[in-house]
């Protein structure tokens, strides 16, 4: 039997939230029934952008249902900025930890938080997670791993199989899982010292612009065009990238976000990570 | 709290009887069946005793019988004590919804020197004879097939495998740890060489377990050291326990009529209401040939763990074959060889009743579990609360 906590087993028994909003702001879903758990999250927000109401709908375990309960606590009264600050962590310590191979229902929740406010913005968070699927069994992608890895500074295939469920099915997976560990603890041991800068510095002016428009065209407009919108460069001065967003983008109230949890971010991963958007309107 | 077991193919509660028989043999008559003196004597008649009454339960003679550890050492030593009697012969085949006690002992063995062939089974759980024809070598020394199935309940035609593997020359190992004590088993009319039973399956302690060996059969023996059980098992008889397992198997023959009557309408009851009241909810398993006690029920769009919770905190035990409980992320591989979609299986609950349950108790499970189902349904973002 799961050793539970109290109050993990409160939120299971006596979920808060539970259901839907009419209309909502962002509506996330994670997961499926084929994988043994799915989570609908969902939002509306108030005048001054903060949640007012969230509601969920849980297939699952104690711990899936008891994870998005507590999300949905935890979320209302924020604004979508901060409630991104959200972590799997935070969720799991506010019912007073969780057994370590239930981790994977509260990375599902902040997944779930994630997508409805990306959602929300106009992107499909989805679609940037997608990459090479490692885990056949659960469909996670090396992008979904590395990630969760980073986060939660994961070092062995037993804790990634505990947060994320991959190399949980056949374990046919789990060489692959573990040169993904190797290499993001490779990589984040070297990336500041010497991968990151001396690729700064050996940049032309020419590189760092053509790089900088590659990203976009691979890892950001694609996901722009799927919601109807678009991104145009305008100018680079520095660190500093100036866009503008068009079509949908342009009366999404929100496109503050949509630049700065994506493109930033993306510019920052693909190119270097100093660079400040500022979006032209 | 009331409390309600329904979860007796896991374990069983031990017989008041047999914990009154097994007592003295701690502290009052401690002795070593082996040793000469009078300590010795009086227990080792009593394991006499015990050894006539398993053999009693199974019809076969007590000398076939070889008291071991639990249901896990049975079947290993049958399958390995098998395959080291008859080293030119490679071969193995057993079915894919076997007990991890005999399913990972031939994967393990198989990486080995060793081939196995995995019989499938059809959407109710069950074996088509004609790929075990096909699956049947020259080279194959044992032939494993559990009696009934610990998830579903579905039973096997153990008789005819039998006379097929015996017509191919092989030995016939059957783990029989859910069937002993619920079904009647007469060995003197049975094709099986080697049968694995567990105490604590049929109201005796966990921690005992029995092979039946038929006489003839080649069997090298898996521990070595004494002459226990005339040198087929060594190691120093577990007399209080296996002093339980003889009363249990006494009871349980005693009970056998009960199982087959009153304890198989409890089932037959339980499942015809849950099934009538709540919907999008199936049977896994062939429903004809099947353990009289055994249930195993699908619920859509529900998942097996918060049911589990939820009865618990009612106070019914229950089991599931959802990933969640299962210790790993797999679901059960008894229902996912039987082809029952994924998401039938994370909902899926067994229920299995013993002679210990009453009306009282089923009548409580029917009004509690619907509720239960109907509330999950209500969080749940695919079925709608019906």
């Amino acid at each position: 039997m799961w050793n539970y906590t109290d109050k993990l087993k409160e939120y299971f028994t006596n979920p808060r939230n539970v259901g839907e909003i009419a209309n909502p702001d962002g509506v996330g879903e994670v997961g499926s029934l084929a994988c043994g758990d799915a989570l609908k999250f969902m939002f509306k927000l108030d005048q001054n952008n903060r949640i007012k109401e969230a509601k969920f709908q849980t297939f699952g375990c104690a711990s899936a249902i008891a994870s998005a309960s507590a999300l949905t606590e935890m979320v209302i009264g924020k604004t979508p900025e901060e409630a991104l600050q959200i972590t799997n962590r935070d969720i799991a310590d506010y019912l007073g930890g969780m057994p370590e191979e239930k981790m994977h229902c509260s990375v599902m929740g902040r997944e779930a938080l994630e997508a409805a406010i990306a959602r929300s913005r106009g992107i499909d968070l989805k679609k940037q997670l997608e990459g090479e699927v490692v885990c056949k069994c659960f469909g996670i992608t090396d992008r979904e791993i590395e990630r969760v890895i980073r986060e939660n500074n994961l070092t062995s295939v037993a804790d990634v199989t505990h947060y994320t469920k991959a190399g949980g099915g056949c374990e046919s997976c789990r060489p692959e899982i573990e040169s993904i560990i190797a290499a993001v603890h490779g990589q984040s041991r070297q990336e500041p010292a010497q991968q990151q800068k001396p690729a700064k510095r050996s940049l032309s002016n020419i590189q760092r612009m053509k790089l900088i428009e590659e990203t976009i065209e691979r890892e950001i407009r694609p996901s722009l065009r799927t919601d109807g919108g678009d991104i145009d460069l305008i100018d680079i001065q520095g660190t500093k990238v100036l866009v503008t967003l068009r079509g949908a983008c342009t009366a999404c109230p929100s496109s503050g976000f949509t630049l700065k949890g994506l493109v930033q971010s993306k510019l920052r991963e693909f190119v270097s990570d100093d660079i400040e958007v500022v979006v032209e309107s | 709290m009331k409390t309600v077991f329904l979860d007796n193919n896991a374990t069983t509660r031990v017989a008041p009887e047999v914990v009154k028989e097994m007592l003295p043999y701690f502290s009052d008559y401690y002795g070593n069946p082996s040793s000469m003196h009078y300590f010795g004597g009086q227990v080792e008649k009593k394991v006499v005793e015990a050894r006539e009454q398993v053999a009693q339960l199974i019809n076969c003679d007590p000398t076939e019988i070889i008291f071991t550890s639990c249901g896990t050492e049975s079947n290993s030593t049958a399958i390995r004590g098998t395959l080291g009697s008859y080293t030119d012969k490679k071969h193995m085949v057993t079915s894919r919804v076997e007990h991890p006690a005999v399913l990972n002992l031939v994967r393990h063995l198989s990486k080995d020197s060793y081939d196995a062939t995995e019989l499938p089974v059809d959407r109710k759980g069950r074996l088509d004879l004609t790929d075990l024809e096909q699956a049947l070598t020259d080279s194959t020394a044992v032939v494993s097939i559990m009696y009934a199935n610990n998830e579903t309940g579905v039973i096997f035609p153990i008789e005819e495998i039998g006379q097929m593997v015996k017509s191919r020359g092989a030995v016939f190992h059957t783990d029989a740890v859910q069937a002993v004590g619920k079904i009647p088993l007469d060995m003197q009319k049975s094709t099986v060489d080697l049968l694995s039973l567990s105490g604590h399956k049929l109201h005796a302690p966990k921690g005992i377990g029995a092979l039946y060996v038929r006489k003839g059969t080649k069997l090298t023996p898996f521990m070595i050291g004494g002459h226990q059980e005339r040198g087929r098992r060594a190691g120093t008889e577990n007399v209080p326990y296996i002093i339980g397992l003889g009363k249990a198997a006494e009871l349980a023959r005693r009970h056998m009529e009960d199982e087959n009557t009153r304890v198989k309408m409890l089932r037959h009851r339980l499942e015809a209401e849950l099934i009538k009241r709540c919907p999008d909810a199936q049977v896994n398993g062939d429903q004809e040939h099947r353990l009289p006690n055994t249930t195993n029920i699908s619920f859509e769009y529900v998942e097996g763990e918060s049911i589990l919770l939820l009865l618990s905190a009612q106070g019914i035990a229950a089991s599931s074959g959802s990933a969640c409980t299962s210790g790993s992320l797999e679901p059960s591989h008894v229902l996912r060889a039987m082809g029952v979609p994924f998401t039938s299986v994370h909902g899926s609950l067994r229920l299995s009743v013993s002679i210990y349950n009453t009306d009282d108790d089923i009548d409580f499970t029917i009004e509690t579990l619907p509720p239960i189902i109907k509330r999950l349904r209500e969080i749940s973002p695919f079925g709608r609360s019906r």
